[in-house]
């Protein structure tokens, strides 16, 4: 009796003192938290990253790539000839956006949308990863000898995006692929193609990066003549735009181009320099507090 | 015996009058915002995550707001504020905790023009601060509106020199806290 009521007398101005520290009683230790950022743009170079642009906001991004620095001075490392793709961006919720781009590589136009599945976040509804899935269409519309139907000119692009990020500094992304090439350029390509996209991205500043990114096709698909895709980039983040200068061994910028067709090298130089510049634009209504 | 039936007594109707305290208020709607004119862009973001807990009794308060929960709409904007600014990975929050200086009563409708002295911290950066604010207390529940400058070189919070778009050194806080009895 005497014990109970000790413990009475000495439980209850305890549970006083824990009532009176507000600040723990406004702390949700459990509290759901988002990772922000994974990646700063929605590529990790050439490939996609599993961010999506936000809601109502436009990604305008002008990409260049140069020609091989093997060309040598004659042609100043490939910087006389270039290849470009302009493309728009645009977020119809912070889950889901829709792109189209032209590039003048192969006169090819892409089209292509974005869904966020899941989103990496910490505390009571934890997930260890942000998963993301892409769908892409393409269309050739240069003029070829003999002449192929749009049908022909068509490839279709299918990937599933997974990401972590470890720590604010890196992000690691692995994207299994699939492509159907209506007509592949050399015959006895596989139509439909399997890879797997491998990228990475290491924060060395508050703005800066730097990123990896090599596409892995997988083995007896498609002709010897091409390479794995394999770039690496230095990005800088300037609150508006994402400026990414790069190196890389292919000159498309479309999951077609340089997952199945590139055929420049590492080793033997067939290195492209380039870059992408991407600008965000709001069209979102202010956020006004009701 | 008696004496031990007393001392019962004692102990049950302190843990009671604990269980029974009903000094404790705490935010149900909230929104805090910031305003920065810029020139390409003007710079603004809201927040309606925070929380905010009003103690009666000793008339402390306390805001607790969690730094990645403003939302901007320019969602790359969101990005530079949260890693080259906040550095919300690091800093998560930003906290108030002090104490109501002069007296109010929630129970009685009125306007009261009120301050509050003590420990803003925010980048890790901890400010001894006196923000005023005003406490309406009508039929719409008990509201308490204030604003504020923060001075982003008190907080060592830095502007980064390359910028598309730079924010001003000061920035114009607005905060508005509804609050309700506290249920456990």
């Amino acid at each position: 009796m005497i014990r109970l009521i000790i413990f009475l007398l000495l439980s209850s101005p305890t549970f006083v003192v824990a009532q009176d520290d507000l600040m723990a009683l406004a702390t949700d230790s459990n509290e759901t938290q988002l990772a922000n950022a994974t990646f700063k743009a929605t590529r990790i170079i050439n490939g996609h990253s599993v961010e999506t642009v936000g809601k109502y906001n436009m990604d305008f991004i002008i990409s260049h790539r140069f020609d091989r620095l093997n060309r040598g001075f004659d042609d100043f490392f490939g910087l006389d000839a270039a290849t470009n793709r302009l493309a728009l961006e645009y977020g119809l919720t912070n889950d889901v956006m829709v792109g189209i781009g032209r590039s003048s590589f192969e006169k090819n136009y892409d089209f292509f949308g974005k869904f966020r599945l899941l989103r990496q976040s910490t505390g009571r509804n934890a997930i260890p990863i942000s998963l993301t899935a892409f769908t892409g269409y393409s269309l050739r519309t240069f003029k070829s000898d003999p002449r192929r139907t749009g049908r022909e000119r068509s490839s279709y692009t299918g990937q599933l995006l997974i990401a972590r990020k470890f720590g604010e500094a890196l992000s690691l992304q692995i994207s299994p692929t699939y492509i159907y090439r209506e007509r592949p350029d050399v015959f006895t390509d596989l139509k439909s193609v399997f890879a797997t996209g491998l990228g990475g991205r290491l924060k060395i500043t508050k703005r800066t990066s730097v990123n990896g990114e090599y596409n892995y096709v997988f083995p007896n698909q498609i002709d010897d003549r091409y390479k794995n895709n394999l770039s690496f980039s230095y990005d800088i983040e300037t609150g508006g735009h994402v400026f990414q200068l790069l190196f890389t061994n292919s000159f498309g910028m479309v999951e077609r181009q340089f997952i199945t067709e590139t055929d420049g090298s590492w080793s033997d130089g067939d290195i492209h320099f380039g870059f992408n510049i991407s600008r965000t634009f709001s069209f979102a209504k202010r956020s006004k507090p009701q | 015996m008696k004496k031990l039936w007393i001392f019962v007594l004692i102990g049950v109707s302190s843990t009671l009058s604990a269980l029974a305290q009903s000094e404790i208020y705490t935010s149900g709607k909230t929104s805090v915002s910031f305003f920065s004119a810029a020139p390409l862009e003007d710079i603004e973001a809201l927040n309606q995550k925070a929380v905010s807990l009003i103690n009666l009794k000793n008339r402390e308060i306390v805001v607790r707001i969690p730094i990645r929960e403003f939302q901007f709409s320019n969602k790359l904007m969101q990005q530079h504020f949260n890693e080259n600014y906040m550095e919300s990975e690091k800093h998560p929050y930003a906290t108030f905790k002090g104490i109501i200086n002069e007296p109010f009563v929630f129970t009685k409708p009125g306007i009261y023009n009120l301050t509050a002295t003590g420990i803003f911290n925010l980048h890790g950066v901890n400010q001894k601060r006196t923000l005023s604010g005003k406490l309406s207390v009508g039929d719409q529940g008990i509201l308490l509106e204030t604003d504020f400058t923060v001075l982003l070189a008190d907080h060592k919070i830095k502007i980064p020199k390359l910028v598309f778009n730079k924010i001003a050194e000061q920035i114009a806080v607005s905060t508005r806290f509804n609050y309700s009895l506290r249920q456990k």
